[in-house]
């Protein structure tokens, strides 16, 4: 209870909740277009991309590229969801200049996925499941430009009939920090799956918010629609300013009316961009220039023996099998990419140990400098490397951040650059010896004091690692510094 | 040497073989005649050029000894296929200007079998209408007209070009397309033999939309021989259309055996309409006998769904055209008026673009698809539908093909004022159920009625069973005598 009520929302008169329900828009990853053959490519010249059929010339006809209900098919089956062996694609009806058929080609009452779950490993620990309600296939639109000359609007059809996934969730998520969350990991899943390449600045996933409040336990609120979310950050910040905006409304007593909303990201507020009477009646009904859509179980099977590792198996493989951290887990399977240089580093080493360095040091300093994770200057390998020398006690932690930095910035193999700088650690107790017999004696009213304050001894630990250029085995001083002092 | 014009397909392609003439002077005959029948506005484009280009590539062929099915044969194309390089209009002003880069996988087949393209025939616009009225360039005369009379008729629709330019002997066959009866009433008003095929028999690709699940094309042609010999080259599976289907396409000329004892015919009671006029239903009798005298076996039937059809295919046509002409916005291609905003433009260019007519489609169309009314008539409509096929279905369990008049009368006169258009759409109520079926029917002449204007029977066939109504059709026509060619007045 403690949790659930930390996502409630204080207002005036009382706590509210907020009920965010998604639909994610993906781009299919695939070479051609959904209905024609024209590359799908990011870029280009305005409308190099576009076949007659995407410029909706008279008499021609959409012909189903099956890589897109592969792809589809994956997704589905990667969020635990029922595949439709028969889907239907329908005709949602519209006029809009850069919409070339008049019509987009969708899937409205039989889409190819249906129900599905999404989980959460939230910060704080706490696992929450989203329901995914189906997944459909549809078109793209092309794109309108006003701003190339004084008069007319140009439109640029290369994305008119790119495949999208239109992925909606149930009403499920309760917080922000919940949709974003929610928002991630479906990046990570169909980066996983290869089925979008989940680029959100290119506009390859976006995402329309719906957004009500309650009181908790009561009814589902209305709710207001945020429309083309196309940043995790901003979808956070959207559902906040929209909740708390809800609720001064129905704190003042008044109603919410259910609308169309866009997130100004420069004012960071919600405004209205078309009411419920406004909205338009797409007179959806079936293509009747597309078969059924049928395959059978055979054909879904096949694509399931070929689906990778993903990321939650991935994530409970880390725990139970390496016994890393729930919370490192999570971090490492985040990204596809990262999970792998993981797995890489880690290879025949410690896997708590070797999850604390590709997460502390490597990835903060990637982060850090806003590297990508295939630019990295540090190879697994070297990382794997510097961690066999912590481990092998050649070097202590401390010196194991100096040579990550030298091997950051000036490359070389670890060990070979442990042994040429003489960064090796002292484990020669001989040596050590040595070097606390020394402070001992210069430090009489140290040692009568460490009798009756036994906590001084780090002071000596200290004058120790100093006096041994930071070398010495830690235990061993601690060890020695206990014995020679009689502690 | 006899008018190469009168000739027909088999007959041209025989002269051909034999080198008793070229194809260009095949091609030149057709052009003259064509520049001579201008009063009945049957060609929207005519191409002579690219006629005379393409007759000379088929002479080439011949010389070679390469010659193909169609080698040479001139024909007329219905404005509704997209042919590269020429315009294609579906006589709409709203294609006003548009020359398509490309070509129709029909049209493309019978360029690959060696035709030769003379023209563009007039339709009514985008393939809505009974007689090739709602044209924007104008309606079509009929070449019959009735004995001792000079009024002129129309010629039927939507493919009265079609139709008229085949009665007219000014081309040699025709393209056609049928979407609810517009191959095969236009050919019963003029005394040609029109097919529509299966659904899926021939590809869409490249023909403008009316209503894609109605929609197939097909030929007019002077005899069932020469229906026979296009519809083959027409035929074929097409990878750019997914309705069209990979079945083999048989030789039907071959089927023309002219035997048909033992066939099973049936004879649908619920055809026989209140008022319907006494010579249609005599010319009907007519058929029945002479199937019975060539040895097939007549059973009745019926057909109970049949009433339900044409209210039924007047909501799922207009709903699918409301869609497929979404797309003449005014924004790529064709009639563009200028507007305030983007909303008058479209508003102002599809208010000059279409035709009453098409107007009133897509409103139907537009309202029957509207949120509160998909349940009460579009999904109405398709269960009806469903239920149509189910009639056939189980028809065709104890018969090999249906006999029915094409049409409830003969050609009527050109500018009837029919202020109904209910009254209009009843032209379809023989044939319309056979596209909501997606069969086979076929429309041959059964000799004339009383004013001596051509009339026409239907014969109804099971799914890609073209080859039955062929050989039963060639069995009517014997028994009928192909009709001499029409009196010219023009």
């Amino acid at each position: 209870m403690a949790e659930a009520s930390s996502k409630l929302i204080k207002g005036a008169t009382g706590d509210w909740e907020v009920v965010v329900g998604m639909e994610i828009h993906a781009q299919v990853a695939s070479e051609a277009k959904l209905f024609s053959g024209s590359s799908t490519k990011f870029g280009g010249e305005a409308n190099d991309h576009v076949s007659f059929v995407d410029a909706a010339m008279p008499g021609m006809l959409p012909v189903i590229n099956e890589e897109c209900v592969r792809q589809a098919i994956r997704t589905g089956l990667g969020l635990k969801a029922k595949i439709n062996n028969r889907s239907l694609f329908d005709r949602k009806n519209y006029f809009y200049p850069d919409l070339p058929q008049g019509y987009q080609i969708s899937q409205y009452k039989d889409p190819i996925v249906g129900e599905g779950e999404v989980v959460l490993h939230m910060l704080d620990g706490e696992e929450v499941r989203i329901g995914v309600e189906r997944l459909h296939l549809e078109q793209d639109a092309g794109k309108s430009m006003h701003d190339q000359h004084p008069t007319m609007s140009f439109v640029d059809l290369n994305r008119s009939g790119v495949a999208l996934m239109e992925i909606v969730s149930k009403p499920d998520i309760r917080s922000s920090e919940e949709a974003k969350a929610y928002m991630t990991k479906m990046r990570t899943i169909v980066r996983y799956l290869g089925t979008s390449d989940g680029n959100m600045e290119e506009g390859s996933m976006r995402a329309d918010v719906n957004v009500s409040v309650r009181r908790p336990g009561d009814e589902l609120g209305t709710r207001c629609e945020l429309k083309n979310m196309n940043s995790i950050r901003f979808i956070g910040q959207a559902i906040e300013y929209e909740a708390r905006r809800q609720i001064g409304i129905l704190e003042d007593g008044g109603s919410i009316d259910q609308e169309t909303r866009l997130y100004d990201v420069k004012k960071g507020e919600t405004r209205s961009m078309r009411s419920k009477e406004e909205a338009h009646d797409y007179r959806y009904f079936p293509d009747p220039d597309l078969l059924p859509l049928e395959f059978d179980d055979a054909y879904v099977e096949a694509l399931r023996e070929h689906l990778p590792e993903l990321p939650d198996d991935k994530r409970d493989r880390f725990i139970s099998d390496l016994g890393l951290k729930p919370y490192d887990a999570s971090v490492l399977v985040a990204s596809k990419r990262l999970a792998a240089f993981f797995e890489q580093v880690c290879e025949g080493r410690d896997a708590q140990l070797s999850a604390n360095w590709v997460i502390n040091e490597w990835l903060g300093r990637i982060n850090k400098e806003q590297l990508d994770i295939d630019d990295s200057p540090i190879s697994a390998d070297q990382l794997g490397k510097i961690v066999d020398l912590i481990k092998a006690g050649d070097i202590s932690g401390k010196i194991a951040k100096d040579l990550f930095e030298i091997i950051w910035t000036e490359g070389g193999d670890p060990a070979e650059v442990v042994e040429a700088k003489g960064m090796k650690q002292v484990t020669d107790t001989g040596a050590i010896e040595a070097i606390v017999d020394e402070i001992i004696a210069n430090n009489p009213g140290q040692v009568e004091k460490v009798k009756d304050k036994p906590g001084l001894i780090g002071w000596f630990v200290g004058q120790v690692m100093k006096a041994s250029q930071g070398k010495a085995n830690p235990q061993a001083v601690n060890q020695i510094l206990k014995d020679k002092l009689g502690l | 040497m006899t008018d190469l014009t009168s000739l027909t397909i088999a007959e041209a392609r025989e002269g051909l073989a034999k080198k008793e003439f070229t194809a260009t002077e095949l091609t030149t005959s057709y052009i003259t005649a064509i520049d001579g029948a201008n009063e009945l506005n049957a060609y929207v484009t005519k191409t002579p050029e690219k006629a005379l280009e393409m007759a000379k590539a088929s002479d080439e062929r011949i010389a070679k000894g390469e010659a193909r099915p169609l080698e040479g044969i001139p024909l007329g194309i219905k404005d509704l296929y997209c042919t590269k390089g020429v315009g294609a209009y579906a006589c709409s002003h709203i294609l006003d200007g548009f020359t398509p880069e490309y070509e129709s996988t029909v049209t493309q087949n019978l360029w690959d079998d060696g035709a030769v393209m003379l023209g563009k025939l007039a339709m009514d616009e985008f393939a809505m209408g009974s007689t090739t009225e709602t044209s924007y360039f104008g309606p079509v005369k009929n070449p019959w007209r009735a004995e001792g009379e000079s009024i002129d008729r129309v010629p039927g629709g939507s493919s009265g070009g079609s139709a008229a330019a085949v009665a007219a002997r000014i081309c040699a066959g025709a393209t056609a397309s049928d979407t609810g009866g517009s191959i095969r009433q236009p050919a019963a008003f003029t005394g040609t033999v029109g097919i529509k095929p299966t659904y899926g028999r021939c590809s869409r690709w490249g023909m403008i939309a009316f209503a894609s699940s109605l929609d197939q094309a097909g030929p007019i042609a002077r005899t069932v021989r020469d229906a026979a010999i296009m519809m083959k080259s027409m035929a074929s599976v097409d990878a750019k259309d997914t309705t069209s289907v990979d079945l083999p396409v048989p030789d039907y000329e071959a089927a023309l055996t002219g035997d048909i004892k033992g066939m099973k015919v049936g004879i649908p009671k619920e055809y026989r309409v209140d008022g319907m006029p006494e010579e249609v239903e005599a010319n009907w009798q007519q058929g029945i006998d002479w199937l019975k005298a060539a040895g097939a076996e007549i059973v009745d039937i019926s057909l109970p769904m049949t009433k339900y059809a044409l209210p039924a295919y007047y909501i799922v046509a207009p709903a699918e055209a409301s869609s497929n002409l979404a797309r003449y916005d005014g924004v790529k291609y064709g009639l563009r008026v200028n507007g305030n905003d983007i909303i008058d433009m479209y508003e102002k260019t599809r208010a000059a673009g279409f035709g009453s007519e098409v107007k009133r489609r897509i409103l139907i169309g537009t309202y029957v698809l509207s949120a509160g009314y998909y349940d009460a008539y579009y999904l109405r409509a398709q269960k009806i539908r469903s239920l149509i096929k189910q009639d056939f279905e189980k028809a065709f369990q104890s018969v090999d093909t249906i006999l029915t008049p094409a049409t409830p009368s003969a050609a009527f006169e050109l500018n009837k004022e029919i202020t109904d258009p209910v009254e209009m759409y009843l032209n379809d109520i023989f044939t319309v159920t056979v596209n909501m079926a997606g069969l086979p029917g076929i429309s041959v002449p059964s000799g004339k009625n009383g004013q001596g204007l051509p009339m026409g029977l239907q014969l109804i066939g099971k799914a890609f069973d073209e080859e039955t109504l062929f050989r039963t059709a060639g069995v009517l026509e014997d028994a009928a005598g192909i009709l001499e060619a029409p009196t010219k007045w023009w």
